[in-house]
């Protein structure tokens, strides 16, 4: 059995339906022509549609429809030809026109799926819809002691919400839900993912169950999370919460609730009876959207391949572990890296070497793939030293630390320190005899039997060589030397 | 009216081209006139100074050789149209020192045409309303008086009665209206003028202060035929950033003044003959048959079915609409507002103060039909009805050519009646309403007096963005008519 949760009167299971908001990644918002760039100054990226100012009329931006099609495809799901804008009304001060634009009926994409890979294998979550609205605006309270301030820098930037089915039971497929929703997003360069400046934010639906049941109870939704280990924290909490209420002979009201993440713990932000009445209506300014199959098919040809496409390609082309592959895979970035590595290379040593050294290096760097402490070329040469001899696994470790601090290339490293394996049999042999001279005592001591003596010979003649001699031609002809 | 002030478009455009006078006599006999029918309370911002500055330019234009369609002819702009520079009120409170930084693509375009902005003219508020009597800026008069009392004061019909009442005076030449269930038509039946809502699309809504957006449409108002669709010619056109705005090619409508309707088919819808309408209105209807008949055409009785649902469901649409469309004047960013102690008292304290009682009226309305549990019995079930009615027009055409009916139960009527409840108001929409639903081109022009010497308009309905048959039509009619009766009160 999975993710349960114990209580008084037996165990609970939890159901989680996420609602992900994805900035679209575009250059202008979904209806205006305003700049959609993060960070300029307060008001500075506005137009008069955005500002709901009188008789100002949206426009649908193409790329944005483009950019929900791609992600609709990506996520292998129903893109519906005919799709329908409808006004989401409630007051404000951050929403300009008193509504918000936003597909209800009839969205852009329809049920698709997502698959999460879990230590016990692999499981399907569904996708309900995918729809496009707008943005609002922010307010900033802590400006000025009685008065708020308002950005409209954001308002109108295109929104895609991806509405999962109520299919995670844990924590753990909630947050694999959300990375891997965010490597699919990233890979189609849909929207950046970035959870920190606010372009991917997620609400979750939590309620729960005893184990066995089948029913839905009623659920509430915790808003706005801006991190997966947040989003996990309160699916955990609000879950907690619940089977508390239930044990104790309590209610679940449907509500909207918010998540501390300082005091980690969820409250109530709003319940059913204070709830907006929407009152969606279509939006009379825009006709229905209308895509042309052909449009759809195009973008389905330009689709990148995918991270569960590319997992698959790894384990099979290079026959690497389902978790190296998954690892791998995450981030285009990283798998790019790795191919351009691992190309014509001994492919466990790239992959070795792609995610063991190199990602800690690249971790401990604080750099990204842009401008990776060392680059794939390097990384390359190093995997050509070590299979053509040049290099020991040992010295391969010794020149990558040289690469990270140089930036230089591993064969000029080797020529310029002198760090080419010793593999010559008399050199080695040479130093042999140096430690052997020097230690008769020793010498004795392993010729009474104490074997394990011979690990301290290595490591001498590897000292009195800088660790150039070959470890395999210096363990054998050590082995010769103590022959009995 | 002085000799310039009584000259149609058509006439003024010879007139100046021949040399005969300039734009900026036209300008400032205008602005006499308008000084002297201020008592019409027909402008809610003058520009005069703008006006006299545009006219010179225009006939520094003209000397150079380029001439728009409408050179240097004078006209006034509903003040629902955003004007850059130039105070924009939609005869709102909320609304009253607003000045938009931007112009609405159908003034532009007039602009562009070589035309002269007076000023704004007086609407009822947020242009709800049949009688102008919901401006903020106060009622505006209808030039027109009873033979019988021509002390009372008459209503010019609404919601552009400013417009109206401004052509029938001869304060300018020509005037922009927005119709959403009659608002051009109704007033331009009550003030003896010509008046023409375009099919819905044809005219781009950018930078018009939203009512209800599908069925808003913005048209010409003038005193003949011809000088609407001289008006038509320069409003019109697909406009990229007017998402409903149709992508159809213009038309020369001047040239489909041909004279000739031999041929064509007249509907006469038989529901439009209701228990109770008044028999002189029956009468000009009668008259206007008899003359199509006179010129060639057949009329044919057609049933448009679904009409009598027409009314009631227009009072969902329109104000669900007007419902959502007026919340962003919420006292945040423009216009009035009225301080709180919170947010949410800011808003009710705005809107309460910014506000008359027929807007909110309508808000309110609009806001219960869209709530949840009562949508699908209101707004959805409205929705349904009017597609029938505008089905019940398509099956119509497929005999057709125009539709010929009366454009307002009554001729203007006092100030002061028919506000006892607001039904009784918006029965003067009645016959207007069902073209609006269905987005049809609707002109209305003057067709004869009634006892009392008031002018009384009939509706010539067309097929979508056939404007051309519509406009012919009319013309025919109205050389009929032989209408130029000028009201008495100017």
């Amino acid at each position: 059995m999975g993710y349960l949760l114990q209580g008084d009167t037996g165990d609970w299971e939890v159901v989680i339906g996420l609602e992900v908001h994805a900035q679209v990644i575009s250059n202008s918002k979904l209806f205006s022509g305003a700049s959609t760039v993060f960070g300029g100054e307060p008001n500075d990226q506005v137009s008069f549609v955005d500002a709901g100012f009188p008789g100002m009329l949206p426009v649908i931006n193409a790329r944005c429809v483009e950019q929900a099609v791609r992600t609709g495809l990506g996520l292998n799901a129903k893109i519906n030809l005919t799709s329908v804008f409808a006004r989401k009304n409630y007051f404000y001060a951050d929403l300009p026109q008193g509504y918000q634009i936003s597909q209800y009926e009839l969205p852009i994409v329809g049920e698709g799926v997502l698959t999460i890979d879990m230590a016990e294998g692999s499981k399907a979550v569904g996708i309900e819809r995918l729809h496009l609205e707008q943005d609002a605006g922010k307010s900033l309270h802590d400006q000025h002691p009685s008065k708020s301030y308002i950005d409209l820098n954001r308002s109108g930037v295109a929104l895609m919400e991806i509405v999962s089915k109520p299919d995670m039971r844990s924590p753990e497929e909630a947050g694999l839900y959300i990375a891997k929703l965010r490597s699919i997003l990233r890979y189609l360069e849909t929207c950046d993912g970035n959870m920190q400046e606010g372009s991917l934010r997620c609400d979750a639906n939590v309620s729960v169950r005893p184990v066995g049941s089948t029913e839905l109870r009623t659920r509430c939704e915790i808003k706005n999370v801006n991190s997966i280990r947040f989003v996990q924290q309160a699916i955990e909490y609000e879950a907690r919460r619940h089977i508390e209420v239930y044990e104790s002979g309590g209610t679940i009201h449907q509500e909207t609730r918010l998540f501390d993440s300082v005091k980690g713990e969820t409250r109530s932000m709003r319940s059913k009876e204070h709830a907006h009445d929407y009152r969606y209506f279509p939006d009379p300014d825009l006709l229905p959207l209308t895509l042309d199959p052909k449009m759809v098919e195009t973008i389905k040809q330009s689709l990148p391949e995918l991270p569960d496409e590319k997992k698959q390609r790894f384990i099979a082309e290079y026959g690497l572990s389902a978790y190296d592959a998954g690892v791998l895979v995450a981030e285009k970035a990283s798998a790019d890296f790795f191919e351009a590595v691992a190309k014509g290379r001994d492919h466990k040593l790239a992959s070795n070497w792609v995610s063991g050294d190199f990602f800690a290096a690249l971790n401990a760097s604080g750099k990204t793939f842009d401008a990776p402490p060392v680059s794939a070329k390097n990384l390359g040469e190093l995997i050509d030293l070590i299979s053509d001899g040049t290099l020991s696994g040992r010295l391969a470790k010794d020149v990558f630390a040289l690469m990270l601090e140089s930036g230089k290339s591993p064969s000029a490293l080797v020529e310029e320190k002198g760090l080419r394996q010793v593999t010559d049999t008399g050199a080695i042999e040479a130093a042999i005899d140096q430690v052997i001279a020097a230690n008769p005592d020793k010498v004795a001591d392993v010729m009474a039997g104490k074997d394990k003596l011979i690990g301290w010979f290595v490591g001498q003649v590897m000292k009195s060589t800088q660790g150039k001699a070959n470890p395999a031609m210096l363990n054998e002809l050590l082995a010769k030397r103590f022959q009995k | 009216m002085s000799k310039l002030t009584s000259l149609t478009i058509a006439e003024a455009r010879d007139g100046l081209s021949k040399g005969e006078f300039t734009a900026l006599d036209l300008t400032e006999s205008h602005i006499k006139a308008i000084d002297a029918g201020r008592g019409l309370n027909a402008f809610i911002t003058e520009t005069p100074e703008l006006a006299l500055e545009k006219a010179k330019e225009s006939d520094a234009r003209r000397r150079a050789g380029t001439v728009g369609a409408l050179e240097g002819i004078p006209l006034g702009i509903k003040d629902l149209f955003c004007t850059k520079g130039v105070r924009t009120t939609a005869a709102s409170h909320i609304l009253d020192t607003f000045i938009p930084q931007y112009e609405s693509t159908v003034s532009a375009n007039l602009a562009n045409a070589g035309s002269v902005s007076m000023g704004k003219l007086n609407l009822d508020e947020f242009a709800m309303g049949s009688a102008n009597i919901t401006s903020y800026f106060g009622p505006v008069i209808n030039p027109w008086k009873r033979r019988s009392d021509p002390s009372v004061q008459l209503v010019p019909g609404g919601s552009s009665g400013g417009s109206a009442a401004a052509v029938a005076a001869g304060l300018v030449m020509g005037a922009t209206g927005t119709d959403t269930g009659g608002s051009i038509r109704q007033p331009a039946s009550f003030c003896g003028i010509v008046g023409i809502k375009p099919t819905y699309g044809r005219c781009s809504r950018w930078g018009i202060v939203a009512f209800a957006s599908s069925l808003d449409q913005a048209g010409p108002m003038a005193r003949t035929v011809r000088d609407c669709a001289i008006m038509l010619g320069s409003m019109v056109g697909h406009d990229p950033k007017d998402s409903t705005s149709a992508p159809v090619a213009v038309p020369n409508f001047e040239s489909a003044l041909t004279g000739d309707i031999r041929g064509l088919k007249v509907g006469i819808p038989k529901e439009y003959r209701p228990d109770g309408l008044s028999p002189e209105i029956q009468a000009v209807w009668d008259r206007g048959v008899a003359w199509l008949k006179d010129a060639g055409a057949t009329p044919v009785e057609i049933s448009l079915p679904a009409t009598k649902y027409a009314l009631a469901t227009y009072y969902i649409i329109a104000p669900a609409e007007c419902s959502s469309n007026l919340a962003r004047y919420d006292g945040v960013r423009f216009g009035l507002r009225v301080e709180g102690k919170s947010l949410d008292e800011m808003y009710a304290n705005t809107r309460a103060e910014g506000f008359g009682a027929e807007v909110k009226r309508r808000i309110l309305i609009g806001t219960y039909v869209l709530s949840h549990g009562y949508y699908d019995a209101y707004y959805i079930k409205a929705q349904k009805v009017r597609r029938l009615i505008a089905d019940d027009f398509a099956n119509a055409f497929k005999t057709v050519d125009v539709i010929l009916t009366p454009t307002a139960p009554s001729a203007a009527f006092a100030l002061g009646e028919k506000i006892d409840d607001p039904v009784t108001m918006w029965l003067n929409d009645i016959f207007t309403i069902p073209t609006s639903m269905a987005g049809l081109p609707g002109l209305s022009l003057p067709a004869g007096l009634d006892g009392e010497g008031l002018p009384l308009g009939l509706q010539v309905i067309g097929r979508p963005f056939d404007e051309e048959t519509v406009l012919k039509v009319a013309e025919v009619m109205e050389k009929a008519s032989g209408f130029s009766t000028r009201p008495k009160g100017v």
